[in-house]
């Protein structure tokens, strides 16, 4: 084989590669998704569910959103088949859910609770239905890829001062590498880029890109002058400034590191959506963890690399999740939690260099199948952004 | 273990990484500064004097603006440094920036908040 970095994935019929081969059951709607989570019980670990609070009573892009957040799911490379649990009067069309997972190759069927008649018919059919695509793709190989194939998630939470010296700028130095090699990186959390967006929008491509970067800043700096609110309420939180944080600015120029020192800014793109540009790509999420993990998956990410100083358990229903610290407590009091531990930055018994290469290591060994302590722990937080009331 | 980091040659303070007591001199590239006040680890610590309405500068950029006088060696927290960003509480919101690794921040933040919104 080559000399460049790989790792062993499942090339899907839409070209794309996967670095999990789970069965997706996805409720339409929140009604259906105590069935959809049982059907996934009955065939973990293969079998996954998206259970969600939305998909009826929601207007205009609020329900876009969720529909087409659910559609990146049922199409996303990580998933070899698809489940859909329907009820039968919900807004979100299990046809359209259906359709998505087809136009990828991936098999599908519905089962809906209205017509099946209740929720034990649905049940046993739908499990009966997941547990054959389950030994089905149990028995697909997984094949050598070039790490360019790879779309990283850039994501850190629970942060204090060991981020921005030691977890990030580790794993910036991974996206770096990763984008020289021809890969992709996404980054979100568009109020923890507010007071480094300069150090971005000097990296993007194109001017357009770097004027839609400085435009979703401005509106959340907009949205919270509209409501007379001061976001230092939030940002940085309480744990932050005991943590010796002070302000925002402070904050995102310690987690912008993530997203490297060179690679270039290619694209800005909205929630969920489809990351298509090859390099690094800005994704308007909000700060929330799980609603920012949930989008960036959703956009194609195939593995997620979380930072975190005082630790934090989340994971995703289909992307591996990687948690890497700087903070030797926090490496000791959440062990469980916690995947890599790059504290010896802070003592400077290892050089950011050698870790980054733990870490380039870590997520091509996850990649090929490695487990990652969320995925032990049964961590598959899900949670679909929206912005507007509930109609 | 170092005291303190100065993480970029830019900036006026530096990154306590371990807990610093009054009257310790520490030494950094650029020279030696008393410690004024108790500073928690990972709080930051002034390496130089910082004036009232000036650029408090970590990671090479601005992370708000001093709202009081601060000395060589005092520890730089929410009592005397606030964020210019995400400022629904002000008159007005600050221009956005364009793509520009280095800051204008002195010309453009030249005073007219200075202070207010103290937390």
């Amino acid at each position: 084989m080559s000399e460049r970095p790989g790792f062993l994935g499942y090339r899907r019929p839409d070209g794309r590669i996967g670095t999990r081969n789970h069965v997706l059951v996805v409720p339409t709607v929140i009604c259906s998704s105590v069935v959809a989570e049982r059907v996934a019980a009955a065939t973990q670990p293969i079998g996954t569910a998206v259970p969600h609070l939305a998909g009826c009573g929601q207007l205009g892009p609020d329900m876009r959103v969720t529909h087409d957040t659910l559609a990146a799911y049922c199409g996303h490379p990580n998933v070899g088949a698809v489940v859909v649990i329907a009820l039968g009067c919900e807004q979100v069309v299990a046809q359209s859910l259906a359709e998505a997972a087809r136009r990828h190759g991936k098999p599908v069927e519905i089962v809906a609770i209205q017509s099946e008649g209740g929720t034990v018919r649905t049940t046993a059919k739908a499990t009966a239905i997941a547990q054959r695509f389950a030994d089905a793709l149990a028995a697909e190989p997984r094949e050598w890829c070039d790490a360019s194939e790879l779309v990283l998630s850039l994501k850190c939470g629970g942060s204090d001062y060991t981020s921005g010296l030691a977890s990030n700028p580790t794993l910036g130095r991974v996206t770096d590498r990763l984008v020289a090699l021809g890969g992709t990186a996404v980054l979100g959390e568009i109020a923890e880029i507010m007071g480094a967006e300069h150090l971005l929008a000097s990296r993007a491509t194109r001017p357009a890109t770097a004027t839609k970067l400085i435009q979703i800043i401005t509106r959340v700096e907009t949205e919270a002058r509209a409501l007379g609110l001061d976001i230092r309420g939030t940002q940085p939180s309480p744990g932050n400034i005991r943590g010796g944080l002070t302000t925002i600015e402070e904050k995102s120029l310690g987690a912008t590191h993530k997203g490297g020192e060179v690679a270039p800014l290619e694209d800005v793109v909205a929630y969920a959506a489809p990351i298509t540009q090859k390099g690094l790509t800005v994704m308007d999420t909000p700060g929330l963890d799980v609603e920012s993990v949930t989008g960036m998956v959703g956009g194609g990410a195939q593995v997620v690399v979380f930072t975190t100083g005082l630790g934090t358990p989340t994971g995703n229903p289909i992307a591996p999740v990687i948690k890497v610290t700087g903070n030797a407590r926090t490496a000791r009091q959440m062990a469980d939690n916690i995947d890599l531990d790059v504290s010896g930055i802070m003592d400077d018994s290892e050089t950011l260099d050698a870790a980054a290469d733990r870490l380039f290591a870590e997520v091509l060994a996850v990649a090929s199948g490695q487990q990652t302590s969320a995925e032990r722990l049964g961590h598959r937080e899900f949670a679909i952004h929206r912005r507007n009331p509930t109609i | 273990m170092k005291p303190a980091l100065v993480i970029s040659e830019r900036d006026n303070v530096a990154t306590a990484l371990q807990a610093l007591e009054p009257g310790r001199d520490l030494t950094f590239a650029r020279g030696r500064v008393s410690v004024l006040d108790v500073v928690p680890s990972g709080h930051k610590i002034a390496l130089c004097a910082i004036h009232t309405g000036e650029a408090v500068i970590k990671y090479g950029s601005p992370i708000g603006l001093a709202t009081a006088e601060i000395p060589a060696g005092a520890h730089v927290h929410t009592h005397n440094l606030a964020s210019t960003r995400g400022r629904g509480d002000l008159e007005a919101p600050p221009p956005p920036r364009l793509a520009e690794p280095d800051e204008r921040n002195g010309e453009r933040n030249g005073g007219e908040r200075n202070g207010a919104g103290k937390p």
